[in-house]
Formats: C-alpha cells, structure tokens, sequence
C-alpha cells in the first residue's frame, strides 16, 4: 500500500492548483479518496469523528449489491441457455456466438460455469458501457462545476445495468444512463441534491422513449426467436394459472425465472437488504413498510376481486417475488438521498411506494410492472411528506410549552 | 351512482391531472412554489374556484348557452354557444372577484403572500380548462361539481409537491444559468414523468 501512497502523493503536485493538469483534479481526487481516507479534516468547531462518509456508504451498497449482480450473470446465462435448448438452436447467435465456441465451454443450461460465461457476456457490456458513458458524463461535470467525483456513481452505475432486460441495444444503454446523469442528477449539482433516483429516471426514460425495447414478450430472455411472457404479464392477461404453469413460487423466489438482469432473486435482494439494515446505510422502515403497503393493498385487491381483470387474483406472497419489486424495494427506495429525511416520514414513503407499485401492477393496465414509476412517485412526494411531519413535530413541541 | 362520481373524481385527480398530464395552468405553477404554505394557500384558492365555477358554467350551459337551451324561454332556436368563452370568463372573474376579497379580510397574511397571483387565477388556464372540459365532456351538474373538486385537488397536489421539492433543492447547486425557472421547468418534466404511472387506467 505505501507505494501507492508514494505514486500518488508523487503525481499530487501536477493535479492541484497550479499545476499542468488542473483540470483533471477531481479525477485524481476520486482515485485517490477511493483507495484512501481523505487527508483533510474539519477546521471549525463543529466536529464528527466518523469513517462513515459520502464514500465509504455508497460502496457499502455496492457491496451489498453482489448478491443480485452474481445472480444476474447466472441467471441471464441460464436462461438463454434454456431458451436454447428448447428452441433447438446450434448456439448463441453474432459476437457472443463466436466467444462462446472459441472457449468450448457449451450451452449446457446446468452448467453454472457455462451460464455465468453466457450472462457474462450479456451483463458485462451493459455494465461498461454504463460506466463509461456515465462515468464520461459525471468526470465531465466534475471538472467544468469543481465538485468531487464520488462512489455515488459507482452504486448508480451498477444498479442501472440490473434494471436492463438483457436483450438492450448497447446504444439505449448509453443513451438512458448519459439522461440519467445529466438530468436527473448533474444539473442540481452532482450526488445528494438530486431528488429523483438518478438509475430509475434512466430507466423510466428508456421505458418511455424505446418501449419495443424494454418491454413485452420478446426481450426477457437472451435468445432470437424466444418469446415467453414474464409472470407479470401472465397474470395480467390470464390470472394466476399460467403463472403456475410456468413457474413455482420457490423458482421465482430464488430468481430462476426471466426478466431484468438483475431483479429476478428476491433471495439475493433479501441478502443485499440484511448488509444494508446491518451496516446501517438502508433503512429497515423503508423496507418494512413497503412491504407492509404492497401486502396490504395486495390483499384488499384480492378481497375486492374483479371479473374483469385477471391480475386482481394474485395474492402477495407471489406479488413479493415476481418482477422487481423486491430489488426497487430494498435498494432503490432505500437511496438517502431521494427518500424522506425523517423516520416517521419514512413510514409513509414506504407505505406509499408500496401501495403505488401494487396499484399499478393490477390497475393499470398500461404497465405490467409498477414498482419504477412507484418509486419515482414516491420520491417526487417525499419532501412535501417529510415538510408535514417537521411541522407537525413543530406544532406538538409548541404546544407542549405554552 | 356513487362508484361513478369517485371514479371520475379520482380521474380528475390523479389520471388527468390539470398540472402535470395536461400542463394547464402554468404560470402560477411555476411561479408561486416556491414555499410549501404558500402554494398551499394557493392550492386551496384553485380548489374554491374551481368547484364553484365549474357547476356554475355548467347551469349557465343547460339553461342559457346550450342549443335549444332557452326553450323555456320561448326560443327553441336560439344557440348561444358562441357566447361561451366570455361567459365562463366572466364568471370566473367575479368569483376570483369574491375570493380576493374574503382572503383580504380573514387571511391577510395569505393574500400578501399570494400578491399578484390570486388576480391572475382569471386568467389560469388550468380554471378556464376545467369549464371547458365540462361542456366538451357534457358532464352534468352532479359530475360538474365532482370534476371540479378534483381537478382543483390534483393541481392543487402538484404544486404542494413541487413546493415540496423546491424547498429541498434550496442545498443543490444548480448551474448559473439554470437557476429560477429553468431548473423549475426540468423538475416539472421529470415530476411528470413519475405521474407518467397514472396514465393509461381506465375508470
């Protein structure tokens, strides 16, 4: 480690003021903050002596993303390799046809190794072209405005990726990730002044703009050809039997199902939300009370029933592990920064986002999946629930010494 | 009967919100939220004048404007439609009229605070829409007064939470150039992108 101390502290003098590449300071600051403490320290009379920074949280996520991002190269894998097996194809079609024979691994589907090599090749590309693009974008700003580049773009860059169905056009990955950056987050002035989840607005941008691409039958698994609804949509257009037909509980439980990338394994999200909770960086209120609200709106559409639209059949303990609600959940309506400051709020941002996104996946028939568009609206009423419980907290203080 | 008024109302509300599905009433939209208890003043404002104009409109419709309206008159021939916008206009106006006063003598502070836009609700877009939604919609009294109670509630919603968030942007750091309206602008456009998840239900 000391000489990459030394290196740094070598190439220090050329980055800081003055020096010949100035403007490439936040560059060398972010490098040099990721491997290190920060050097500097509070001057005035306010002081917190803590290791927990803006930095060392956002890697915490990212840690605690593993989980869903070694399901994601499993599972895309698997499933086009079962896609293959069941269409009878040779193999992988293009580019990743050719990587595949080249190393001979296969397309057995109960290979895991073949599976991880085949997701791999899905993911990956995905997840560079992600951070480069973004990563461009975000060292861009950092330069012109002078503020420091941070890990709140590494938690974005990989969350954004997992949110992708497999089958995306590299190009719209670009695309959605440089709208989510610049938008949603640069223009207030870089990470913890945003107040839209920067990976969400991306995303929502993209469902928006290239619905052929991001939604319907065709683009969940990796393979030409294939075609297969996911248990959204199954249940949206015919009730709970096919859903049945089609998966188990535990399967779509564990994540062995198709859909995003990295949204299918309520386990791998729960693993991720345990690290959260336990480090202290992802608020269990949030989590509970989503959960809570998507339980309890589930089971009243439930009650209520409805002849005319199937999808008031599905009962929670399934709303739980299909689609992403369990990834949006525990990863991305946790975001700090976007969510309710105060802990009463975040009861009501919680049961909020969880209602919205039930509500959406069973009412609205325009959107089989609600959990993006619950979040975002949550995150748009968060202020104002957060303005409510200050004054109320105001009012009963107030009142208590008259 | 019941279902249909809370179908409607929940329409007005969220599906067609007058703020951020259609973009009416703009201007004191953007400009008066920049304080949460202000605009919720405003809000309120918008929700009186609303339900009180709509279902007035809509008698003066039935019974007057309307073709063939004034047969109980003794002129089944007579169509005044064309006479429409100036009407509901007018009726507005005085409503605000009425408004403006009340406010000025039991909440002064409020009308301080609102200034020039309580006048200018006259000329609201997201007021005048709502009369004329009803007569393109034909809704009658009942719905007429449902219309109007909800979608003064959803804009009044929309600016409360744009308040909300303008409050919170107070720590970002916004580009020079940006400032004001123009990050106000951005951040309707990706509010409406969140109410994006209304539209489409049917009710």
């Amino acid at each position: 480690m000391k000489f990459l101390r030394d290196a740094l502290d070598k190439v220090a003098p050329t980055f800081e003021k003055g020096g010949k590449l100035e403007t490439l300071y936040p560059l060398y600051e972010a490098i040099d903050t990721f491997l290190f403490t920060p050097g500097t320290s509070t001057r005035g009379r306010t002081h917190v002596r803590d290791g927990m920074d803006l930095k060392r949280m956002m890697i915490t996520v990212a840690m605690a993303l593993v989980p869903c991002i070694l399901m994601a190269l499993w599972n895309t894998g698997h499933q086009a390799n079962l896609g293959i097996e069941k269409l009878g194809l040779e193999g992988a079609s293009g580019w990743r046809g050719w990587v595949l024979d080249t190393i001979g691994i296969g397309y057995a589907a109960d290979n895991p190794l073949a599976c991880f090599i085949h997701g791999a090749l899905y993911f990956l590309p995905a997840f560079l072209v992600t951070n480069i693009v973004g990563g461009i974008v975000e060292v861009g700003f950092a330069m012109v405005r002078k503020h420091e580049v941070n890990e709140g773009f590494l938690v974005t860059g990989i969350l954004f990726p997992l949110t992708l169905p497999p089958t995306i056009p590299l190009w719209q990955v670009g695309l959605g990730i440089a709208f989510g950056v610049i938008m949603a987050k640069e223009i207030f002035g870089g990470t913890g002044k945003n107040f839209l989840n920067v990976a969400l607005t991306a995303r929502a941008f993209l469902y928006f703009a290239y619905p052929a691409e991001m939604s319907g039958d065709a683009i969940w698994t990796a393979v030409d050809g294939w075609s297969g609804a996911t248990a959204l949509g199954l249940g949206a257009a015919n009730g709970m039997a096919p859903v049945h037909e089609s998966m188990t509980w535990m399967q779509a439980f564990l994540g062995n199902i198709q859909g995003s990338m990295g949204e299918t394994s309520t386990l791998a999200c729960l693993i991720g939300a345990a690290i959260l909770i336990w480090t202290g960086v992802g608020s269990w209120r949030i989590i509970l009370s989503c959960f809570v609200g998507a339980l309890g709106s589930a089971a009243l559409l439930n009650m209520i029933g409805s002849e005319t639209n199937p999808m008031f059949q599905m009962p929670w303990h399934w709303h739980f592990v299909v689609g992403g609600l369990a990834f949006g959940v525990v990863y991305m309506a946790t975001d700090p920064v976007t969510a309710t400051f105060t802990d009463r709020g975040k009861w009501f941002y919680g049961l909020l986002i969880g209602v919205m996104a039930t509500l959406i996946r069973v009412v609205n028939p325009a959107f089989p999946e609600g959990i993006m568009l619950a979040i975002l609206f949550g995150n748009v009423f968060a202020p104002v629930i957060d303005h409510f419980v200050v004054q109320a907290n105001i009012k009963r203080r107030a009142a208590r010494y008259v | 009967m019941l279902e249909q008024y809370l179908n409607l109302f929940l329409k007005a509300v969220f599906v067609e919100n007058m703020a951020l599905a259609f973009f009416l009433g703009m201007c004191t939209f953007l400009a008066v939220s920049k304080k949460v208890d202000t605009s919720i003043g405003l809000g309120v404002a918008v929700v009186v004048v609303q339900t009180i104009t709509i279902p007035v409109n809509n008698l003066l419709y039935t019974f007057v404007l309307k073709e063939g309206a004034l047969s109980w008159a003794g002129l089944p021939d007579t169509d005044l439609s064309f006479l429409g916008l100036i009407t509901y206009i007018g009726v507005i106006a005085a409503m605000v009229q009425i408004l403006e006063m009340t406010l000025d003598r039991y909440v002064p502070a409020l009308y301080n605070a609102l200034g020039i836009f309580l006048p200018l609700i006259t000329v609201n877009c997201a007021i005048l829409g709502g009369s004329l939604f009803m007569v393109e919609r034909e809704y009658s009294f009942g719905e007429s007064v449902v219309f109007g109670l909800g979608s003064g509630f959803g804009w009044a919603i929309a600016i409360v939470a744009l308040a909300g968030i303008r409050e919170k942007l107070k720590y970002s750091d916004v580009p020079e150039g940006l400032r004001g309206l123009g990050i106000t602008f951005i951040i309707v456009g990706l509010m409406a992108l969140a109410f994006m998840s209304f539209s489409g239900i049917q009710l």
